[in-house]
C-alpha cells in the first residue's frame, strides 16, 4: 500500500479553482518530484497535503487513511512534515530554538538536533543566532532541519532552491540521500526539471491546476515532460 | 465573512456603471421624503419631550456615522472620539462664553476647533495599527480630559462651566434652534457619509478596509485618505459637542470627555451594523428602544448593553441591518460598491 | 531628600503599574490584540479576592491559592469559548467584545458589590515602612510588590525562552500559520497565553486591592496605565514591562510633585512623548507584521 494516496483533489481560493482533480501516489521511502510552471499549483497541492489548505473535493489517504479536512497541526503528529516556500523561519527564534520548535510533535525517530547538526555542519556556529541574520542557504538547512525534528513519515519540500546560488543548492541537495535513508519518503517541489529527475523516483508535471503527465523519472521522455511543463501540447 | 465571499463574483471594474437602475429605486426615496418632512415639521405638532428626544437622536447618529466611517470603512478603532465632543462643548464655552459670539454659531466653529486639533494627534495616532491604535485614542482623550480638570482658572477646572449667555434666548426658541441645528447636523453627517464613500475617496477606503495591501497595491494613498476621514469624524464630534451642550448648558470635563459618548456610539454601531450607512440609523433607533425599555435599570442597562455588543459581535458581525439583508440586499443608500476579487485577501493567510 | 524620596517612590509605583502592564504585553505580543476589559478583569479579580476572604476567611494573599486557579480557567475560557471564534475577522471583533466584556464587569460588580470603596486587608504588612535615613521611609509592600514583578518577571522570561511551549507561544507570536505546521495549535496557544495573563492578573488584583482601596469602575484607569506602560516599555517586551513601568511611575510621582492635578497628566504626556519620538517603545520585541 502506497504510504501517500491523493486522489481527485481540488482547492479553490475564494472562486479560483487551484487544483482540478489531481491523482498522485508514492511509495513509502520514495521520492517524487512535482514540477511545474509558476502559478501551476504546486505549492497549492503540498498545503492540501499537510492539511494547510482544505482540499475542496477528494480524498487523501495518508497509511489508508483519509486526512483530508484534518488540520495542519494534527497531521504533524501523524508524521508529515513541511519545509514551506520561502523557508518561513520564526524571527524571533534562534537556529536552535527554531530546530527545538520542530520537534513539538514530539515523535520518535532517528532525528535529532544533534543529527540536524551532523546533517548542516555550517548551522552548528549559527545556533545562537536568529534566523533572519541566516543567509538563505542556512536558512533553508534550518528549515529542512526543523521539519526533521518532527521525525516525518513524508516530508514535504516546497523549492528548497529558491534564490539560493548553484554550490549552496547542491549542498543542500546532497542532504536528499541522508533523509531517504531513514525511511522517510520525500516530496518535492523543483523548477529544474533536470535537477528534479536526477533526485527523484517518480515525477509528476502540473499544469493550471492538473497532472498533466507522471512517470518514472528515469524512463520519462524529457521533450514530453518539457511540453507539459509549458502545457506546449494544448 | 463567508457569505459576503459568495457575491464576489468576477464583475466588471466598477468605475463603469456601478449599479443598473432597479424599479424599486423610487420606494426608499419616498419614505426619506416622508421622514424628512415629519422631521421638519416636528416642532410644529411635537410635544417638547418628543423633540427633545428626537434632538439626542440626531446627536448620537451623527456621532455614530462618523465613527462608522472611521470604523468601518477606514479600520479605524477609535475609542477616543470623546476627545472631540469634549473639545466641542468647551469651543462653546470659549466662543459663546468669554468671546461672546452667537452660541449656534460656534457649532461650525467647533468642528473647525475639533479638526485643527485632531490633526497633530493623527500623527501620534497613525504611527499605530489596530487595537494600539483603539487604546491611543483613548488616552489622547484622557490627556485632554485631565488637562482640562486641571486648569482651573480659565476653563473651571474639574467644575466646569456654564454657559450663561444662552440665556439671552427664549426656551423655546433655543430648543427649536438647537432641534433645527441637530437635524442639520445629522443630514450633513448622513449624507457627508454618503456622498464621501461615493467619491474617489470612498473608492479607496472600501479598498482600505478589505485589504490594506490590496489598497496600496492599486496605488491608494492610505494614510491621506485615513487623514480625511479622521478629520471629518473629529468635525462632526466637535459639532456635535458644541450642540450638546448648547441644550445642557453645564460643560463639565468628565462628563463632556466621557467615555459613555464613545461607549454608546460603539454600541449603536454593533448592534445597527458596521460599514453601512443603515446600519447606524437602524442602530440609533434600537438604541432608543432599548434605553426605553431599560429605563431606570441603570447598572442593568449598561450591562445588558454590553452583552447585546458582544453577542452580537458573536452571531451577527455585520448588526441587524446585515441580518435583514442577508439574502435580499435592499440598501436605501447605495454605496457598497464591491472590489474586483482578486484584491480580495486569501482567508488562510490573511 | 524629598527628590531621593519621590523618585524611590516612583519606581516602586512604577513596579505596581509594571503588574498591570505584564498580562497585557503578554496577550499583546502573543496574539496582537488589546484586551480592553485588562483594567476591569483585575478589579474582578481584586473583589473575587474579597469575596474568597469573606466566605472562606482566608487573607488575601492566602486566597491567590484559589484565585490564581480560577482566573487561569476563566482566561482561558474567554479566549476559547469566545474570542477565538473571531480570529479570522482581524483585531475589530476582539476589541469590541473585550469593550463590551469591560462594561458587563464594571456593572456586574456594580451590582453585586455597590459603589462604595472596598479594602483587601491584608494586616500590619500594609502600612508597615522601612525607614533607609531619617526622614526617608518606604512602605514595605510597595517593595515586597516590587519584588513579586520582578519574580514574576523573571519566571516568564525563562518560560518563553527554555520550555517548548514558551517556544511555541513566540513562534505563534511570530507566524501562526507556520507554526500550525510545526503541530501547534494556534487556538490553544491562545487559550493559554490568556489563562496565563489571567493569573497573573489574579496576583495583579490582589496587591492593588491591599496597596489601595477600589470600587467596580477602576479598571478603565487601569488599562490605561498598563497601555501606557507597554507603549513605553515596547510593545511585547517583558523586561520593556519593567522599564515602562519605572517610567510611568517616576513620571506620575514628579508631576504629582509639582502639583497632585498633574498626577496622572503627566504620565500620559510621557507616554505620547515616547510614542512621538519612538513610536515602538524603548525596547521593542515583536516583529511587525505587515
Ligand atoms: N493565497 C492565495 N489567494 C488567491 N490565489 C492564490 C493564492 N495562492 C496562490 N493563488 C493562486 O493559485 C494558483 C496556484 O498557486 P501556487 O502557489 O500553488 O502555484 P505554484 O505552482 O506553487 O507557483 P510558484 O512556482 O510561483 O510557487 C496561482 O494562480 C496563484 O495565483
Ligand atoms: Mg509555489
Amino acid at each position: 500500500m502506497a504510504l501517500l494516496d491523493v486522489e481527485n483533489i481540488s482547492a479553490r481560493y475564494g472562486l479560483f479553482q487551484a487544483l482540478r482533480g489531481i491523482s498522485l501516489t508514492a511509495e513509502e521511502g520514495e521520492t517524487l518530484a512535482i514540477v511545474g510552471a509558476n502559478g501551476a499549483g504546486k505549492t497549492t497541492l503540498l498545503r492540501a497535503i499537510c492539511g494547510a489548505l482544505p482540499a475542496s473535493e477528494g480524498r487523501i489517504l495518508f497509511d489508508g487513511e483519509d486526512i483530508a479536512g484534518q488540520p495542519a497541526s494534527q497531521l504533524v503528529q501523524r508524521g508529515i512534515a513541511m519545509v514551506p516556500e520561502g523557508r518561513r523561519l520564526f524571527p524571533s527564534l534562534t537556529v536552535e530554538d527554531n530546530l527545538i520548535i520542530g520537534s513539538y510533535p514530539k515523535r520518535k525517530g532517528v532525528w535529532t538536533k544533534d543529527k540536524v547538526y551532523e546533517l548542516f555542519p555550517e548551522l552548528v556556529k549559527r545556533r545562537m543566532n536568529r534566523g533572519l541574520d541566516l543567509s538563505g542557504g542556512e536558512q533553508q538547512m534550518v528549515a529542512i532541519g526543523r521539519a526533521l525534528m518532527s521525525n516525518p513519515r513524508l516530508i514535504l519540500m516546497d523549492e528548497i532552491s529558491l534564490g539560493l546560488a548553484p554550490i549552496v543548492v547542491n549542498q543542500i541537495y546532497r542532504s536528499l540521500p541522508d533523509i531517504s535513508a531513514a525511511g522517510t519518503t520525500v516530496l518535492l517541489v523543483e523548477q529544474d526539471l533536470n535537477r528534479a529527475l536526477s533526485v527523484s523516483d517518480h515525477v509528476t508535471c502540473l499544469l493550471e491546476g492538473h497532472v498533466e503527465l507522471a512517470g518514472v523519472s528515469r524512463e520519462i521522455d524529457r521533450q514530453a515532460l518539457i511540453d507539459a511543463y509549458f502545457g506546449a501540447s494544448q | 465573512m463567508s457569505e459576503n465571499r459568495s457575491e464576489i463574483e468576477p464583475r466588471p471594474p466598477m468605475t463603469a456603471a456601478p449599479y443598473a437602475r432597479e424599479a424599486h429605486v423610487a420606494l426608499p426615496l419616498v419614505l426619506l421624503g416622508a421622514v424628512l418632512v415629519a422631521l421638519v415639521s416636528l416642532p410644529f405638532w411635537g410635544d417638547g419631550s418628543l423633540q427633545r428626544t428626537a434632538l439626542e437622536f440626531f446627536y448620537f447618529l451623527a456621532l455614530a456615522q462618523a465613527w462608522n466611517l472611521m470604523a468601518g470603512y477606514a479600520g479605524m478603532m477609535s475609542i477616543g472620539q470623546q476627545a472631540f465632543v469634549g473639545i466641542g462643548a468647551y469651543s462653546l464655552v470659549v466662543f459663546a462664553e468669554d468671546l461672546g459670539l452667537n452660541p449656534f454659531l460656534t457649532i461650525p466653529l467647533a468642528a473647525v476647533v475639533a479638526m485643527i486639533l485632531a490633526l497633530p494627534s493623527s500623527w501620534l495616532l497613525f504611527r499605530l495599527k489596530g487595537a494600539y491604535f483603539a487604546v491611543a485614542t483613548w488616552v489622547i482623550a484622557e490627556t485632554v480630559r485631565l488637562a482640562v480638570n486641571a486648569n482651573i482658572d480659565w476653563l473651571g477646572g474639574g467644575r466646569g462651566r456654564t454657559v450663561r449667555s444662552l440665556g439671552q434666548f427664549d426656551r423655546h426658541l433655543r430648543e427649536d434652534l438647537g432641534y433645527y441645528a441637530g437635524l442639520a447636523l445629522a443630514l450633513i453627517a448622513v449624507f457627508g457619509v454618503f456622498f464621501l464613500l461615493r467619491s474617489k475617496t470612498g473608492l479607496a477606503l472600501q479598498a482600505i478596509r478589505d485589504t490594506e495591501n490590496g489598497a496600496r497595491a492599486v496605488g491608494v494613498e492610505t494614510r491621506r485618505t485615513k487623514r480625511i476621514v479622521y478629520l471629518f469624524a473629529a468635525a462632526i464630534a466637535g459639532a456635535t459637542g458644541a450642540l450638546i451642550y448648547i441644550v445642557q448648558i453645564n460643560v463639565r470635563p468628565d462628563a463632556a470627555f466621557s467615555i459613555n459618548w464613545a461607549a454608546y456610539v460603539i454600541f449603536i454601531v454593533v448592534i445597527g451594523g458596521i460599514g453601512t450607512i443603515e446600519g447606524p440609523i437602524l442602530g440609533t433607533i434600537l438604541f432608543f428602544v432599548l434605553r426605553d425599555l431599560l429605563e431606570g435599570l441603570e447598572a442593568w442597562s449598561m450591562l445588558i448593553f454590553g452583552l447585546i455588543a458582544i453577542v452580537m459581535m458573536l452571531f451577527a458581525p455585520k448588526g441587524i441591518w446585515g441580518v435583514m439583508n442577508a439574502h435580499r440586499p435592499v440598501p436605501l443608500f447605495r454605496t457598497a460598491r464591491k472590489l474586483p476579487a482578486r484584491f480580495k485577501a486569501d482567508e488562510g493567510e490573511a | 531628600m524629598i527628590a531621593i524620596s519621590t523618585a524611590l517612590n516612583g519606581i516602586l509605583l512604577g513596579g505596581l503599574y509594571a503588574l498591570y502592564g505584564l498580562g497585557l504585553s503578554l496577550t499583546f505580543g502573543i496574539m496582537r490584540t488589546v484586551n480592553l476589559a485588562h483594567g476591569d478583569v483585575i478589579v474582578l479579580a481584586t473583589y473575587l479576592s474579597l469575596l474568597t476572604t469573606q466566605i472562606l476567611g482566608f487573607t488575601p494573599l492566602m486566597s491567590l491559592v484559589v484565585l490564581v486557579p480560577v482566573m487561569f480557567c476563566i482566561g482561558y475560557g474567554l479566549q476559547r469559548l469566545v474570542l477565538n471564534r473571531t480570529l479570522k475577522d482581524g483585531m475589530m471583533p476582539a476589541v469590541i467584545i473585550t469593550f463590551g466584556l469591560s462594561f458587563v464587569i464594571q456593572n456586574g460588580l456594580l451590582l453585586g458589590f455597590s459603589a462604595d470603596r472596598q479594602v483587601l486587608r491584608q494586616g500590619a504588612v500594609e502600612t508597615m515602612g522601612v525607614t533607609l535615613a531619617p526622614g526617608l521611609t518606604l512602605g514595605l509592600f510597595p517593595i515586597l510588590t516590587l519584588g513579586v514583578l520582578l519574580v514574576l518577571i523573571f519566571a516568564l522570561q525563562a518560560f518563553m525562552g527554555r520550555t517548548l511551549l514558551g517556544r511555541a507561544f513566540r513562534a505563534t507570536s511570530d507566524d501562526p500559520n507556520t507554526a500550525e505546521l510545526m503541530g501547534i495549535d494556534g487556538r490553544k496557544i491562545y487559550g493559554l497565553a490568556m489563562g496565563l495573563a489571567f493569573a497573573i492578573i489574579a496576583v495583579t488584583g490582589v496587591i492593588m486591592g491591599i496597596r489601595s482601596n477600589f470600587s467596580p469602575f477602576d479598571g478603565p484607569a487601569r488599562l490605561i496605565f498598563a497601555f501606557e506602560v507597554i507603549i513605553i516599555g515596547g510593545m511585547g517586551s517583558i523586561y520593556g514591562v519593567l522599564a515602562g513601568g519605572l517610567i510611568l511611575g517616576l513620571a506620575q510621582t514628579i508631576g504629582g510633585a509639582i502639583s497632585p492635578t498633574y498626577f496622572q497628566l503627566a504620565g500620559h504626556l510621557a507616554t505620547l512623548g515616547i510614542l512621538a519620538v519612538r513610536p515602538s517603545g524603548l525596547f521593542p520585541e515583536t516583529i511587525e507584521k505587515g
